[in-house]
């Protein structure tokens, strides 16, 4: 497969002085799902929105190795990150309205997405009416309807309870094989990124920097049955001793 | 006479606030204390108005001194039409002065907005135009703006302008800062973000501004024809107060004063609803308590 972005020795210092990242190397290749694992306070964060073009890199370079990407990438935050005066569906027409998308034309698009992530029936609903897994469903579904060639996920469901966690793990994964599209999932759950993601790169502290990666490979399908599986119980044990180096 | 005008404001002050507890969306309660609400305060206020009635009887205090709140009620019927058509006066000057200062005020916020430089080069200036007595820059205006009924506008404008300008470059500068950089990262436009975002982000703290100038424009205005007179044929309240005050008709007076404190529970009344409607589903301030 082919590379989407190369990032080569990048760095961010703040003005306060702190060095959130040092020389951090990766290669994003299309069509992965690649999950960016560390401490709170590595800077995982801090590379993701350096990704996104929403911060400028203090080192280093990125190669985009797609033409005209920007515009394509979608985000979605730690919160939902929703318009609370707007009903749901003109929430996720918002990317597509800042496009000169007219509604009557949007509206086929935002139809299938709604459904796509569970929500058809909502989209009259206002942000504040619905349970806080739907509100991310909602924020998936707003950085989907562009249909992004990068989706970055920054610990999006880290506010979530267990089982709505599991379950929009699992919705997320059909999304991203439905789609097509390459994603960036930073996360602190080793159990999250090795049940998610086709490759992990672990992240150290201070400053933050890549200190090592695995590839994951299962044979069977991911679901409810692969959690409770021995090769799912190994990988996990292997990244978390990988997390474990990565912070002393 | 002074102490009883005093008094008579301290009333309406009262009656004023009890009100506005009533008509404050953000403060709803259970059924019992909802009739409790609006029961306790009358209950007060006509204890209160037998007794002053009662004092006035007993000690056979002329109505030139303090007038019992029957006769009140009467001068006020009596003179009900002549003095709704003083309050029409005042009221226009109010609702004009309140306009334009939800225009301009608005304008200048999102100016503001715009540019720090322009915010930090201006924002001094409203202020001083804030902190100065409307009083004392009164007779200068009366000066300089020929028509009577525009420099009381614009006495009327300065009072009421401030905590709109105030409010709403708070508001529009207060948006989710995850939701400015989304919109960064879809391209949009300055117009996009101001149009999306800033602006109905800015409307709550808009709306609480209108709240209060609305209240500061009919403030204005009665203090703005306190200075300057009556220019004309039209007068409005204020000067119907002081022409009452000088003939020692304080019946009038009180049913003026009443009128007046009528008049500005029923503006506040009126922009809560508005900003209630506004925000109806979204904003906590107009939602209903979950109980």
């Amino acid at each position: 497969m082919a590379e989407l972005v190369s990032i080569a020795g990048i760095g961010k210092s703040f003005r306060n002085g702190v060095a959130a990242l040092a020389g951090v190397d990766l290669d994003v290749t299309e069509g992965e799902f690649l999950s960016v694992l560390g401490p709170s306070g590595c800077g995982k964060s801090t590379l993701l929105r350096i990704i996104a073009g929403l911060m400028p890199p203090s080192a280093g370079k990125l190669d985009w190795h797609a033409d005209g990407i920007s515009g394509r990438i979608g985000f979605v935050f730690q919160e939902p990150t929703l318009m609370p005066w707007a009903k749901v569906w003109d929430n996720v027409y918002l990317p597509l309205r800042l496009q000169g998308v007219e509604r009557d034309a949007a509206a086929a698009r935002i139809g299938d997405i709604l459904a796509a992530v569970g929500l058809q029936g909502f989209e009259q609903a206002y942000p504040r009416e619905l349970s806080g897994g739907m509100r991310m469903r909602v924020s998936i579904a707003r950085a989907l309807v562009t249909e992004p060639r990068l989706l970055l996920l920054d610990e999006p469901f880290a506010a979530l309870d267990e089982i709505t966690r599991t379950k929009l793990n699992e919705d997320l994964l059909a999304l991203w094989r439905r789609h097509r599209c390459t994603v960036v999932f930073v996360t602190h759950s080793v159990f999250e990124s090795v049940f998610l993601s086709s490759r992990i790169v672990v992240m150290g502290k201070r400053p933050g920097r890549v200190t090592s990666e695995v590839k994951v490979d299962f044979s069977g399908p991911r679901d409810a049955d692969l959690r409770l599986s021995a090769p799912y119980a190994e990988t996990c044990r292997a990244v978390s001793a990988q997390l474990t180096r990565a912070m002393t | 006479m002074r102490d009883f005008l005093r008094l008579a404001q301290f009333v309406a002050a009262m009656i004023a606030s009890v009100f506005f507890h009533v008509f404050d969306p953000a403060e709803r309660m259970s059924e019992t204390w909802r009739f409790a609400r609006i029961a306790a305060p009358v209950v007060v206020g006509v204890t209160f108005l037998l007794a002053w009635e009662a004092v006035v009887w007993v000690n056979d205090i002329p109505p030139y001194i303090l007038p019992g709140p029957w006769l009140v009620a009467e001068t006020l019927w009596r003179d009900g039409p002549s003095l709704m058509g003083s309050l029409l006066v005042t009221l226009k000057i109010t609702l004009a002065a309140l306009a334009a200062a939800i225009v301009i005020g608005g304008l200048l916020a999102i100016l503001f907005a715009q540019s720090r430089l322009l915010e930090l080069s201006l924002f001094p200036y409203a202020v001083i135009l804030q902190v100065t007595p409307v009083v004392a820059i009164a007779p200068l205006i009366i000066i300089w703006v020929n028509n009577t009924f525009l420099s009381l506008l614009v006495c009327a404008w300065i009072v009421a302008f401030f905590p709109i300008v105030a409010n709403t470059t708070l508001g529009l500068n207060s948006a989710d800062r995850n939701l400015v950089d989304l919109f960064r990262l879809y391209g949009a436009s300055r117009w996009q973000a101001l149009r999306y975002l800033r602006l109905p982000s800015a409307l709550p703290l808009f709306l609480a501004g209108v709240r209060i100038s609305g209240g500061l424009a009919l403030i204005g205005a009665v203090v703005a024809e306190f200075v300057a007179g009556t220019g004309g044929a039209e007068t409005g309240l204020a000067s119907r107060i002081l022409e009452a005050g000088y003939r020692l008709e304080i019946a009038r007076l009180f049913a003026a004063l009443l009128l007046l404190s009528l008049t500005g529970i029923g503006i506040f009344a009126v922009l809560s609803w508005v900003s209630r409607l506004l925000l109806a589903h979204w904003h906590e301030s107009a939602l209903p308590t979950e109980d």
